[in-house]
């Protein structure tokens, strides 16, 4: 532990890799198959990622000094420990994190912070999630059902809110963000919504790894069951079980590893994490708008490159109306510029600037606090050169972006080592 | 005949029902809930002194809205759900009085707020709830073609 703060604080050093010895590398990544896993529990799901991501990077679970893991549904049990029982128990320091959507982008920033600080040599971050049927997620605000009306609650509530007064149901609360978007810049209606949403199943087609790899057409999203307008249900993202896990390393541990290791590192150039600052209406609608537009800031000043250098962007289209406002937010076109951004042909995979070449969540799936690392792992495997079919040729920079309603947006900027 | 109690605590009944928002009184932010300080400036409203309650216009813009299919059992669909700007303060709230489809709503529209019964309790006494109707009469659904659609469901 020594050693890497005292080459950390010399700064500057560089290997072969030309990693300086403060810098974060992604050493090893995996996701697993996203879907119906129900032979499956969390754990299992949480171990096949871990161990996965161990493998990828060379290492065991006793090379790892910090473990971080992010979960939603099983937050309160310690799914971190509950890995650990499974693949190897230790001591090390467990954080066991949540953040609504950007749980699993939590997790890997912790999993950074810690190395970075001189915590750990190896951190090992894991997202796991298993909601597979479970229906709409909501905000959950309910007032108890007694036989007289008793005003409970922050807003002294007689009756559950939720319906009553506008909705908290997810597909609700992102539509009204993408109509918003189109009431203040305009162009944005149903087709194009339900085109954003076509580009990303057609995607999915090259994705093994996706819940569902089957190209949609736009009659077929258009025609589907609608769920809260303009969202129809391909165009809102699938609640499936999965997991996706991440080795973080500093430049002193990666010049230790062997060349080939060292070659198939990917710089995380950029980790950065923000919440809403207050703004009018943010508790009214939630603001998804300026923390991502904060974040991409802040990334794209660390990492010391622009929105025009990124190769490809995996972002959080939770729904199809969120990709919209996005591409905005993460300054892939100009301010109010999204709808032309799209209608240009950029954010397709042959385009300049391919959006969610994975498939995005909407056909992907969204497995909450797996989410954030999956895809950390689908823009580092482009990076690798290792993608396949759907390899983005030459591809050297790229972002991944999330966001949990609440809220918080991760960010994360990757580079290709050479 | 019993009571009325408003759904919320920002509804405030009488002749002329409106909302009521708590408004920091350093820096002017509005919000409806209870506040322990302000989450734009920070002051404190440890005594109940840093927030006034002020009245919002009970006309607005609709600058989003969506209409939702799907909803826990008791709430009757499909509704509009939407966000309603009243004199600079954005308000949450459902569209009604309205055709719940695309070519009856839309954002940019003029709408004003009307109330109405959502429920007895076991003592008589009625809550109250509000949403926001099309201002432009023609664009509202009148109580025959509310009877008609109700008498088919």
């Amino acid at each position: 532990m020594s050693d890497v703060a005292e080459a950390s604080s010399s700064g500057g050093e560089t290997s072969q890799t030309g990693a300086a010895s403060d810098q974060m590398w992604i050493v090893g990544i995996h996701m697993t198959k996203f879907g119906k896993r129900p032979d499956d529990d969390v754990v299992d799901l949480a171990s096949e990622a871990a161990l996965g991501a161990l493998d990828d990077a060379g290492m065991t679970v006793k090379d790892v000094g910090v473990l971080a893991a992010g979960n939603l549904m099983y937050a309160a049990h310690g799914v971190g420990q509950m890995l650990q029982k499974q693949i190897g128990q230790t001591g090390i320091p467990v954080y066991n994190v949540v953040n609504a959507c950007a749980t699993g982008a939590t997790a890997l920033r912790t999993a950074i912070m810690s190395v970075r600080s001189g915590e750990a040599d190896v951190g090992l971050a894991v997202g796991v999630e298993k909601i597979a049927g479970a229906g709409l997620l909501s905000g959950g605000s309910r007032a108890s059902d007694s036989p007289t009306w008793e005003a409970s609650g922050r807003f002294g509530a007689v009756a559950s809110t939720d319906g009553r007064i506008g909705t908290e149901i997810m597909p609700g609360v992102f539509a009204q963000i993408g109509m918003e978007y189109g009431h203040r810049y305009g162009g944005a209606d149903f087709e194009l919504f339900a085109r954003i949403s076509e580009k990303n199943h057609a995607n999915s087609v090259l994705n093994p790894l996706a819940a569902y790899s089957k190209a949609m057409s736009l009659e077929q999203i258009m025609g589907d069951v609608m769920i809260a307008y303009p969202n129809t249900r391909p165009m809102c993202s699938a609640n499936c079980d999965g997991a996706a896990a991440a080795v973080v390393v500093n430049g002193t541990t990666l010049k230790k590893l062997s060349l080939e290791q060292q070659r198939r590192a990917v710089k995380v150039s950029a980790s950065v994490l923000t919440t809403d600052p207050w703004e009018e209406a943010c508790q009214i609608l939630p603001n998804v708008n300026t923390l991502t537009k904060n974040a991409a800031e802040t990334a794209y000043e660390a990492a010391g490159v622009g929105p025009q250098d990124l190769d490809l962007v995996e972002l959080h289209d939770c729904f199809a109306t969120a990709e919209l406002v996005h591409y905005d937010n993460l300054g892939l076109c100009s301010e109010g510029g999204a709808v032309d951004f799209f209608e240009s042909g950029a954010p397709f995979r042959d385009g300049s600037m391919p959006v969610n070449v994975s498939g995005g969540l909407e056909s992907k799936g969204h497995p909450i606090a797996a989410t954030g690392i999956a895809n950390i792992w689908e823009v580092a495997t482009h990076m690798r050169g290792e993608a396949g079919d759907r390899q983005i040729e030459g591809a050297k920079v790229g972002l991944a972006h999330v966001i949990g309603l609440g809220s918080a947006c991760g960010v994360h900027i990757l580079e290709r080592a050479a | 005949m019993g009571e009325a109690i408003p759904l919320v605590d920002y509804l405030v009944l009488g002749n002329d029902p409106h909302l009521e928002a708590n408004e920091c009184v350093a820096c002017g932010a509005r919000f409806f809930d209870r506040r322990n300080a302000c989450a734009s400036c920070g002051a404190i409203n440890s005594d109940g002194s840093g927030f006034k309650r002020v009245e919002l216009p009970a006309t607005g813009e609709l600058t989003a809205f969506t209409i939702v299919s799907f909803a826990a059992p008791g709430i009757e669909v499909p509704f509009v759900a939407g966000v309603v700007k009243c004199g600079g303060t954005s308000v949450r709230a459902n569209i009604v009085n309205v055709s719940p489809d695309p070519e009856h709503v839309a954002t940019g529209m003029q709408v004003s707020l009307t109330t109405f019964g959502i429920g007895e309790d076991s003592e008589g006494t009625e809550a109250i709830g509000f949403g926001y109707e099309p201002a432009d009469e023609e664009l509202r659904i009148t109580d025959d073609a509310i009877e008609k659609a109700e008498a088919n469901s």
